[in-house]
């Protein structure tokens, strides 16, 4: 069963361009808003470090989401020896002792 | 389109909820005993919930004609206190002969300490004891990666172990691959910020093909979609794609995975719209 998407590259550009469009305005607010917030807190925060080296990767041609989700994800191999938070942060912390 | 969610946590939505999931195509759910969002005080505390799972949510689903069925375990949230995982594993055996309990799960791991490595590899032993299926929980966001990895690498490590009769959830694009290149079933779960939107699920069905992936919407006490399956059949609808191919995804896949269990009462060679039991 060939599941390829029958639309033509126009045909993407003409269904996702006015939603994506959105999304693309509303990460810029987010780093202004951010930066109203306090200016160059955005390098000092994991999160938002790991989240501008992304908008970086997303140049970078095809792969896009596949090289984004390795700059988010945990890069060692080694279980926890013990529990130290029940919830994820979305971005690791390189800064974390092991 | 009728369709299946492979994974809802229906004790933590309303009846409106099942209403609105019958009324866009659902015939059938599947429930993984998961966290409550907050650490119950102990192993009685899960037993009520697995009797809420097999005897009251059963019914509550009956009333807008859609079957329910659960899996039993132990939570991840959970899995890294040792002594309470002893005592509710002890609990689980004589749930499995109940009607619609059909396998383990969702077992995994969450923060991915040695405790919660110990508890999933107890309840992968214990599925394969009883002969149950097995519904694998992969970590969120920066643990899924690593977290799926050492999942299957465990799996891996039984060798009776039936890669088929087995789902790992929660797949991502970066993790689909090694699911799916070790024989294993992968659901992908769309939830509208934390696992996978729809767009992003069709993309991945697009590249990686239909076969031996599942869809469903996770829905839970969290932020959550309970009628995220109807979002990704418009989405697919959206891209052009058959309604063959959109049936394959959300029914025929998961009768062929969950008709593995001899409880699970639709059959695949009956997979279309008037083949209900």
């Amino acid at each position: 069963m060939d599941s390829r998407s029958p639309l033509s590259p126009k045909d993407v550009v003409d269904e996702y361009f006015i939603e994506n469009r959105t999304r693309l305005l509303e990460i810029a607010a987010f780093l202004d808003r951010l930066d109203r917030a306090e200016p160059g807190y955005s390098g000092r925060d994991f999160r938002t470090q790991a989240f501008i080296e992304a908008l970086a990767a997303m140049s970078g041609g095809a792969g896009r989401l596949e090289r984004i989700q390795l700059l988010l994800s945990d890069p060692t191999t080694e279980p926890l020896g013990a529990l130290d938070r029940k919830s994820a942060f979305g971005a690791y912390d390189k800064s974390t002792k092991r | 389109m009728h369709y299946i969610d492979h994974h809802a946590h229906m004790v933590s939505r309303t009846t409106d909820d099942y209403q609105q999931m019958a009324l866009t195509g659902c015939v059938a759910v599947t429930e993984p005993a998961f966290w409550a969002g907050w650490d119950r005080s102990g192993a009685d505390g899960f037993e009520d919930y697995f009797r809420q799972l097999t005897e009251f949510e059963p019914a509550r689903a009956g009333q807008y004609r859609i079957q329910h069925y659960t899996w039993m375990a132990m939570n991840p949230k959970e899995a890294d206190d040792r002594e309470l995982s002893r005592a509710v594993l002890a609990r689980i055996p004589k749930f499995l002969d109940r009607p619609t309990v059909i396998g383990i799960g969702e077992i995994g791991l969450n923060r991915i300490t040695r405790n919660e490595i110990t508890t999933y590899t107890e309840q992968v032993e214990l599925a394969l004891a009883h002969k149950q299926m097995i519904l694998i929980h992969t970590p969120h966001l920066e643990d899924k990666l690593k977290g799926t990895r050492i999942s299957v690498d465990v799996l891996n490590s039984f060798p009776t172990i039936e890669r088929e009769r087995v789902m790992v959830d929660h797949a991502e694009e970066h993790t689909l691959p090694l699911i799916l290149d070790q024989g294993y079933w992968a659901g992908l779960t769309l939830y509208p910020n934390t696992k996978v939107s729809a767009a992003r699920a069709v993309d991945m069905i697009e590249r990686f093909g239909p076969e031996r992936i599942c869809v469903a919407g996770a829905c839970d006490w969290g932020p959550s979609d309970a009628i995220a399956v109807p979002r990704f059949i418009f989405e697919m609808r959206r891209r052009r794609h058959s309604e063959d191919l959109i049936r394959r995804v959300v029914f025929d896949n998961p009768v062929q995975f969950l008709s593995q269990s001899p409880k699970f009462k639709i059959r695949p060679t009956l997979a279309r719209e008037g083949a209900l039991a």
